[in-house]
């Protein structure tokens, strides 16, 4: 990066992009995935220009977004975490009292001007309150310092899975997990808890609602419920299968048109995608998701505290997280969790919410400079 | 580079994150590695597979096309009914080798013909690829079991089991009950595509038609996924099809099929109202055909068949043949001059074997050669003088003769129910002024008066007529419609019947002068139905002959040497009748074309279908019906 000076109206694109606090690299990741969504969901919502303007202006918004907080120092987020920590954990609450059922979960609420998840803050909020919370720590952490982030992650989950919102429970618990582990919970830790999850399955599996229950049991075995929760997968598992080497096409999907797959526009899109480009096109997403983690994790090697370090690794692993088990789950791997395909499925909180991480990490990466003295 | 300080070790935590950084690396490897080996497991390794069963999935939104309603008579036979029926469907866009080489293979075990294939074709080209087209509609239960046996060897072709229209009554009513056929280009324009989507049959004549909207219904659809071969696996979603409601006819079944039979084996038309409320007992038009044969498409042989058929069975007789009634309208002529005073029914007429005109040679001759002598409007209508009413018509004039015509309906389209009805000509200045570019001539007055020349009138206005006079004017329209019944909830809502305009006349003693001159018809030794018809009657009836030239010849009454004139040249015999007198229940007139006399050859036809009728009514054995009073062979009766 060449330093130019902050006076100088920018005269070049890469001092544009400099006095922006772009992250050119990141950037053109993630604009690409964000256009490769507009042509998967024209496809998957079978050709509605209605679903594509809503998402380009999502992605308009999310990119705004990004770059407004890239312009933020890195510092007041690592101060404001905490803050905004607690703000979404009362938001939470409000959930809980008020908010807006839809599809039988509570999960909204409406602001009057917008109706947004606050768990999707949450999910950016709580690593970097795990990593603001390591910041001026000795590392690695001690027990009571594990047990103090354990209980950081465990406020909002209690309450995210009472809504009840697995998936997003799940996300937040790996993304605070991902700081812990980046600020070196020692391995011996991280077996036990591992060990103790394992034992606690039952446990948590008595806790889970029915339709939960039935997910993890039709992940398990299929065919023991073709017309229902298992016609989900088998069928995107057929329209992944079907697509080949090279895919079926743009637009020539027939699983998501014929309607055979739900949901195809939202969480299971990688199936639409996969079967219209096949593993080619797979590997190209793929691809482009592994060098934004690898971007990110960049930045945090190149990053020069502790909270930018455990902030963007989190945050990108989190990212990688996301894209994992929605692969995974349309794939026929991991049961079936409400997770969007980032950056791709239709959804407006999900695409703004990553960008914003993003505009994090590019806040990170373009101050670094400035604190070198 | 940042010193250490005293609490952290920066140098320490750099290389722990550095470390954690490669660990977490490799953790993404490994679980990018594990999703790719997944995707290259159902991408490449299994791809055969899921491709396979991709192609096998097909979800398809077949229309649920609605049960037609059912027709009944007005006692509940069926007259029109749905019975099941296999057809077999072609799906282009899941046939794996071209459809015209899966048509050749199919050949060899359902037959299928050029013209299957030419309309197969037509249909195909304005059906969605995705869509099943129907190949052959009525399959044999032979040809079910043959194509099941071998059905894996079509993918793309379908057996699908539907119901197809069924008249049980068959030619004897299918000029009133109609039939189904495919839907054409010319159906589409006219109706509302979404209520026919899938439909393949709409009504195309008789109540099929008028109704058409009553029966049909309404459709639904049905999600069914099904396998490459299309055969359903499973139904997904279903809104189901509202049945076509279904219709309950003022027909009298077994009257229909007596007068059917009456005619023995002339051609001709009856048509019997309940003159109380004007419902149609029963509407023949002989020949009939099998209108069944229209159902699944007619062949161009059978249809060759009825088109070129002399005697034009497809021609609805009863009601849009036109006629000249011929004498049957001189009651309503009686009634009008009585009406209009201009004569006295008791005052005698000097009737010869024929008038002339002032300042004309021509002899417009009475049907009796020799006369009738001094008559009074009475006798003139028993005797059907010709001489009498040609005076009666000179001093009535055409202008009133046109108006008491159309007072009681002629000239006009009774309104009935049914498609295609004919009007007739009820002449007038007018008329002739804008048809002919003529004046009006007097001697055509004489033959109007008589039902001949230009006037002409359906057998369905005539039995109009009859009841007009059964019930002295206060008649109903006629109409087949008795009731509607919801298929779905079996209540039955009855049609209001509609009264026509009533014939008020200033004094009502004139219905009862003609109406006991039609009586003397039958009833007077010298009435010309009397012999024909008026032997050991049950029931009095009031009734008037007629018969009609056809060519040129000098009308005859009574035809003694019918057997030498050629066919086509013969005179049409009518006859209209009404009884019992006092309290009537039925109303006829009868047609037979190319018959002779009206009293010898219609009227015992008409006693027939009234006796048989009242019979009926009195609760008497519905046995089959004999002739009584007729010279004629004895008939198998068809069991009804």
């Amino acid at each position: 990066m060449s330093s130019t000076s902050e006076q100088d109206a920018p005269t070049t694109l890469s001092g544009w992009l400099t006095y922006w606090r772009i992250d050119l690299p990141l950037a053109v990741a993630l604009v690409c995935c964000g256009l490769l969504s507009l042509f998967v969901l024209y496809s998957a919502s079978g050709r509605s220009e209605v679903i594509v303007f809503d998402q380009a202006i999502r992605l308009g918004i999310g990119l705004a977004g990004m770059i407004t907080l890239a312009q933020v120092p890195p510092h007041w987020y690592r101060l404001g975490a905490p803050w905004v920590y607690g703000l979404s954990v009362l938001l939470l609450i409000g959930v809980l009292v008020l908010g807006d059922a839809a599809m039988g979960a509570k999960r909204w609420l409406d602001l009057g001007v917008v109706r947004f998840q606050p768990s999707e803050i949450t999910k950016l909020v709580v690593p970097l309150t795990v990593a603001a919370y390591f910041h001026s720590r000795s590392l690695p952490p001690r027990l009571y310092e594990v047990l103090a982030a354990g209980l950081i992650m465990a406020i909002p989950v209690a309450l995210i899975v009472q809504q009840p919102d697995l998936g997003t429970a799940l996300l937040i618990v790996a993304g605070g997990s991902f700081a812990l582990f980046f600020a070196g919970l020692r391995w011996r830790i991280i077996l036990l808890l591992v060990a103790v999850g394992a034992a606690a399955l039952p446990l948590i599996w008595f806790n889970l609602h029915g339709y939960q229950q039935q997910r993890v049991m039709t992940f398990l075995n299929p065919a023991s419920d073709p017309l229902g929760a298992g016609y989900h997968i088998t069928q995107s598992k057929i329209a992944i299968g079907s697509g080949g080497l090279f895919g079926k096409g743009w637009l020539n999907g027939t699983q998501a048109h014929l309607d055979f797959l739900p949901e195809s526009d939202t969480d299971f899109v990688f199936a639409v995608y996969a079967e219209e480009t096949g593993l080619f096109g797979v590997l190209g997403l793929i691809a482009i998701y592994g060098f934004i983690v690898a971007r990110g994790l960049f930045i945090a090697l190149a990053s020069q505290d502790t909270f930018q370090r455990l902030a963007a690794a989190s945050l990108s692993l989190t990212f990688f997280f996301y894209a994992f088990v929605n692969m995974g789950m349309v794939a026929g791997l991991l049961p079936v969790v409400g997770v969007p395909l980032p950056l791709i499925s239709f959804g407006g909180t999900s695409m703004v919410m990553l960008l914003a991480s993003f505009g994090v990490l590019m806040s990170i990466h373009t101050h670094r400079k400035m604190l070198v003295t | 580079m940042s010193g250490d300080d005293a609490i952290k070790n920066h140098g320490a935590e750099r290389r722990l994150f550095l470390r954690r950084t490669i660990a977490a690396g490799v953790l993404l490897l490994v679980l990018i590695g594990l999703l790719l080996a997944r995707i290259y497991y159902l991408q490449v390794a299994k791809h055969g597979y899921y491709e396979t069963r991709s192609q096998d999935n097909r979800m398809r939104v077949e229309v649920v096309s609605p049960v037609r309603g059912l027709i009944y008579s007005r006692h509940g036979q069926l007259l029109a009914n749905n019975q099941p029926a296999y057809q077999l469907e072609i799906v282009p866009e899941q046939v794996t080798d071209s459809v015209e080489a899966t048509l050749d293979r199919l050949n060899a075990i359902v037959t299928i013909t050029a013209a299957d294939r030419s309309r197969f074709q037509a249909r195909m080209r304005q059906t969605p690829s995705f869509r099943g087209t129907p190949i052959k509609l009525s399959l044999t239960q032979r040809e079910v079991a043959r194509f099941e046996v071998n059905r894996e060897q079509f993918p793309g072709v379908d057996i699908r089991a539907g119901l197809t229209r069924h008249y049980p009554m068959g030619k004897y009513a299918a000029h009133v009950v109609g039939y189904v056929g495919g839907i054409t280009e010319r159906d589409l324009s006219d109706i509302d595509r979404k209520r026919y989507r899938g439909a393949s049959h709409i009504g195309k004549s008789g109540v099929e038609l008028s109704y058409e909207s009553a029966l049909h219904g309404n459709p639904g659809s049905r999600v069914i996924e099904t396998n490459a071969s299309g055969r359903a696996l499973r139904q997904l979603d279903e809104s189901p099809a509202e049945a076509g409601q279904s219709l309950v006819l003022t027909l009298d079944a077994r009257l229909q099929r007596a007068a059917y039979d009456a005619l023995g084996d002339k051609d001709g038309a009856i048509v019997a109202l309940d003159p109380e409320d004007g419902g149609v007992l029963a509407l023949v038009s002989k020949p009939g055909y099998d209108s069944d044969l229209f159902v699944d498409g007619i062949s161009h042989k059978n249809y060759a068949r009825l088109i070129n058929n002399p005697h034009k069975p497809l021609y609805n007789r009863a009601l849009q043949g036109q006629y000249p009634p011929g004498s049957t309208i001189k009651p309503v002529m009686a009634l009008g001059a009585l009406e209009s005073g201009l004569i006295d029914p008791d005052k005698r007429v000097w009737c010869p074997g024929y008038i002339t005109l002032p300042g004309s040679e021509h002899h417009y001759r009475d049907w009796k050669r020799s006369g009738h002598g001094w008559i009074n409007l009475t006798q003139a209508i028993e005797r059907s003088s010709d001489v009498y009413f040609y005076k009666l018509g000179m001093k009535l004039g055409i202008d009133d003769i046109h108006r008491y015509g159309a007072l009681f309906g002629l000239g006009h389209k009774t309104g009935i129910d049914l498609p295609r009805e004919n009007p007739g000509i009820m002449p007038s200045r007018e008329w002739k002024h804008g048809h002919r570019s003529q004046p009006w001539y007097p001697g055509e007055t004489l033959i109007t008066v008589i039902g001949q020349g230009y006037m002409t009138a359906t057998p369905l206005q005539l039995a109009v007529v009859a009841s007009q006079i059964a019930e002295r004017g206060h008649a109903y329209k006629p109409h087949v419609l008795k009731a509607r019944r919801d298929t779905q909830t079996g209540a039955t809502t009855p049609v209001a019947p509609e009264a026509l305009s009533p014939i008020q006349l200033t004094d009502q003693r004139h219905w009862e002068t003609v109406i006991n001159a039609m009586k003397g018809v039958i009833n007077d030794p010298r009435g010309t139905a009397h012999h024909y018809v008026g032997m050991n009657l049950k029931y009095p009836i009031a009734g008037k002959s007629g018969s009609a030239q056809v060519a040129g010849l000098p009308q005859n009454e009574v035809a003694p040497d019918l057997a030498s004139i050629p066919y086509k040249l013969r005179e049409h015999a009518l006859f209209i009748a009404f009884a019992p007198i006092e309290d009537p229940k039925i109303a006829v007139a009868v047609l037979v074309e190319h018959g002779g006399g009206g009293s010898s050859v219609a009227g015992p036809i008409a006693r027939d279908v009234i006796d048989s009728y009242l019979d009926s009514l009195q609760g008497e054995p519905r046995g089959p019906i004999t002739a009584k009073t007729r010279d004629a062979p004895p008939r198998v009766a068809e069991d009804s």
